[in-house]
């Protein structure tokens, strides 16, 4: 048997806030631990993982970083309230994990007042009997190979000295639904799994502009909400036929305000799929600048066609992080695929860089809007996707 | 809807006759045909009809032929085979720049490993510089490695008048044909063209996936790339893929009995889709005339049309064909073999190749013919309409 320290994060959550938190999380983990052998157990605002399998040691570390709510992961030893039977426990921890010479130190943490020894008492008590035990260990305050964390609680004492990183965020269900918008590229799956971190349970929409794009760029976005679903176990993808929209805006509207309108198209109908499926915001992987059409007054006239508060959590970051961000994540090598989302067709050579919304609304008048909205929203294909475990 | 299947060079739908003759191999006759007993003879016998059947149509020794996993394993062994067997004579090889991948790879690999190699000059039409040969042949080149018939634009090369020039500069050079896009299109002559060595694959002959064959020329000795058992000469040890063997040698058999009328058949198609092409766009053809290229190969330029959205317009209405490109910005000439004939960047996203095989009829040539005609036009159009300032 292994067991696994759990500490969660937004330690400023309070009431019932905590409760609902804490109940999200403990969800989270069971699905996503549901075929290992496992008791999920909240202690003192914690939670422990009895891992009934050591072989499934790595397997639960891993699926339990990808959970968002958790801060950290700790291997634990637990032991009775025992100064005798800790220090052996100890020692044993260390022999466990280290086999060079090495240098340490003691941390103890009293929660339980009743326990003997003062926290400096038992840093003191085991540092010296560690060091009698272990002749290749020595005591090194500043800067120690490992400390030695003993954690004092109520009922027993807790052992430790690894933390393995976790997501950190929101459980995904706590803070509402919202649609993402999913292209092929490397941004809008970051934007997504970003939405996902601040504890939105998310639904995606993809354009698809067959004939002018490949069946594999279909296959590259299914591929890309799959990846997802490490962190969020259950995605519904919605796949909208979008080639009658651009062609049409293609046909009858200026090249240059191409891409604007084809951005309001989509958020409309992002607006109207997003009410259906009772989502309460957008996100989408827009960025400040990067490219001509992202520009403040382009932004404004795209956000214009929704009264839904629409997430761009790209704002923030520079390209090169954003790339980091998807390579972590794993979807960056799928979004490399050579398969394009967007055919070069409709990109014009010079989009326009500040549209104005009364001239765009002007334009659009050539276009008929609901028909073309009511005909996407019907080719919707919808899929759903899970973890493969 | 109708499917016209017009990517023979990539692949071709197996012969029924030969998929039956697989599966009931695969059912009864599963012996290791190095087994003593029955059942590893009966495996043998049907290895050693596949032989003699390939060898001849290719009026060739059946102790020539080595079964291979295909056409890239084929020019693998040969190209590589040769140079590490031969190079106390020397370390020169020629080749051209319009190879198939893996032939260019396997002599770069080589000329990382410290052979010296040359690339012939091509003509306009693909056709290689017969007197830059002439003049590029010395008394330590080692290897001639040459495809018959390029699998992009149909070039077809002269191998007799290539081979005779061969043995004129230097007797002992091995002059190896990659004639995986010519078996059972063009008449090899082993003998007249002084070839030495023969990469063939199976499935470019409505046979299985996975089987191809190298023909060795007997005198010609080759250093294995794999070592084993004592199968197909030591040259290429492994249980052999005996279903996939017999398939080969069956396809080739039902194939080999009409090949003329095959090749009539081809190339009568190939004459009206461009034809009926022709007559309705303004088109260029890559590389050879109709007239000089092989009889199933035809590769077209479309001016001012993106080739790969053409293909998947095509695809929607049930024709396949092909594009050595894909839309793909940041990349350079996606072809190297239309980029050595001269093509820019643009004219190779431009074209599409179409290629035949004997199952093709004149009905879906028309089908096919219609649909292009209409794909490309409905494309011109909204290209043209998005000129809109």
């Amino acid at each position: 048997m292994k067991l696994l320290l759990i500490r969660i994060g937004e330690v400023a959550l309070k009431g019932n806030n905590r409760r609902t938190f804490e109940n999200a999380l403990s969800r989270n983990m069971h699905r996503a631990l549901h075929n290992l052998s496992v008791d999920i157990k909240k202690i003192y605002g914690r939670f422990f993982v009895y891992l009934y399998d050591e072989e499934h040691f790595y397997t639960a570390i891993e699926r339990l970083q990808k959970i968002f709510g958790i801060v950290s992961i700790s291997p634990v030893e637990n032991v009775p309230l025992d100064p005798a039977k800790i220090q052996e426990k100890a020692v044993e921890v260390l022999l466990q994990s280290i086999s060079t010479p090495f240098s340490f130190k003691v941390e103890a943490r009293r929660a339980n007042k009743n326990f003997p020894l003062t926290s400096p008492e038992i840093n003191q008590e085991i540092g010296g009997y560690i060091l009698n035990q272990i002749p290749a260990s020595k005591v090194d305050v500043h800067n120690p190979d490992l400390i030695l964390y003993i954690e004092i609680r109520e009922e027993e004492a807790y052992i430790f000295h690894h933390f393995y990183p976790g997501a950190k965020g929101l459980p995904v269900g706590v803070s509402g639904k919202a649609l993402m918008l999913l292209s092929g590229g490397i941004d809008s799956p970051v934007a997504g799994w970003m939405g996902m971190k601040r504890g939105l349970e998310v639904e995606a929409l993809h354009f698809h502009s067959f004939p002018f794009t490949s069946e594999r760029s279909r296959e590259k976005v299914i591929d890309i909400a799959q990846s997802l679903t490490d962190y969020h176990p259950k995605i519904t993808l919605h796949i909208a036929g979008f080639t009658e929209i651009q062609k049409a805006i293609h046909t009858t509207c200026p090249q240059s305000m191409g891409v604007t309108i084809m951005r309001r198209m989509m958020f409309r109908i992002a607006d109207k799929l997003a009410k259906k499926r009772e989502c309460r915001a957008l996100i989408s992987g827009e960025s400040l600048g990067q490219v001509a059409s992202q520009t403040l007054e382009s932004i404004s006239v795209i956000s214009a066609v929704t009264e839904l508060p629409i997430f761009r959590p790209l704002i923030g970051l520079d390209k090169q992080e954003i790339i980091n961000n998807a390579i972590q994540i794993g979807t960056y090598n799928i979004s490399i695929r050579p398969y394009e989302d967007c055919c070069t067709v409709f990109l014009p050579r010079h989009p326009a860089i500040r549209p104005d919304l009364e001239h765009t609304e002007k334009i659009e008048n050539n276009l008929d809007i609901s028909t073309l909205i009511e005909n996407c929203l019907n080719s919707i294909e919808t899929i759903t996707l899970q973890t493969s475990y | 809807m109708q499917e016209v299947y017009l990517d023979n060079s990539a692949t071709t739908p197996m012969y029924k006759e030969v998929i039956e003759f697989m599966s009931s191999i695969q059912s009864h006759v599963y012996g290791n045909p190095s087994s003593l007993h029955r059942k590893g003879l009966e495996a043998e016998k049907e290895v050693k009809h596949a032989r003699n059947n390939i060898a001849y149509a290719l009026g060739a020794v059946p102790e020539e032929i080595i079964f291979t996993s295909g056409g890239t394993e084929s020019n693998n062994i040969a190209i590589k085979g040769a140079a590490y067997r031969y190079n106390r004579k020397g370390k020169h090889i020629i080749t051209t720049p319009i190879e198939h991948p893996s032939a260019l790879t396997s002599i770069r690999q080589l000329q990382s490993e410290g052979y010296e190699v040359s690339f012939l000059n091509i003509n306009e039409d693909g056709t290689l510089d017969l007197t830059h040969l002439e003049n590029l042949i010395r008394p330590h080149t080692i290897l001639i490695s040459i495809n018959h018939v390029n699998n992009e634009t149909g070039t077809i090369q002269n191998l007799s008048h290539i081979g005779k020039t061969i043995r004129e500069k230097n007797s002992q050079a091995i002059f190896h044909v990659d004639g995986v896009q010519a078996l059972g299109k063009l008449k090899i002559d082993l003998l007249e063209s002084n070839i030495d060595l023969l990469s063939l694959s199976a499935h470019k002959l409505h046979g299985p996936k996975g089987v191809g064959a190298l023909w060795v020329k007997k005198g010609i000795d080759l250093h294995p790339l794999f070592q084993g058992g004592d199968q197909e000469k030591k040259l290429r040890p492994g249980t052999e893929n005996v279903a996939g063997i017999a398939g080969f040698g069956k396809a080739v058999s039902l194939y080999f009995i009409n090949m003329r009328e095959h090749t009539e058949h081809i190339s009568q198609l190939k004459n009206i889709l461009y034809a009926n092409l022709k007559d309705f766009l303004e088109i260029k053809i890559n590389g050879p005339s109709i007239e000089e290229s092989a009889p199933h190969i035809l590769n077209v330029l479309f001016p001012g049309i993106k080739g790969e959205i053409l293909l998947h317009h095509l695809e929607e209405k049930g024709v396949f064909v092909s594009t050595g490109s894909a839309c793909h910005s940041r990349r350079p000439n996606p072809s190297h073999v239309l980029a050595a004939l001269g093509l820019e960047k643009e004219e190779t996203e431009a074209s599409l190749r179409f290629s035949l095989s004997s199952f093709n009829t004149s009905g879906e040539i028309e089908y096919a013919s219609q649909a292009i005609i209409t794909c490309v036009q409905d494309l011109q159009e909204l290209m043209g309409r998005g000129g809109k300032p």
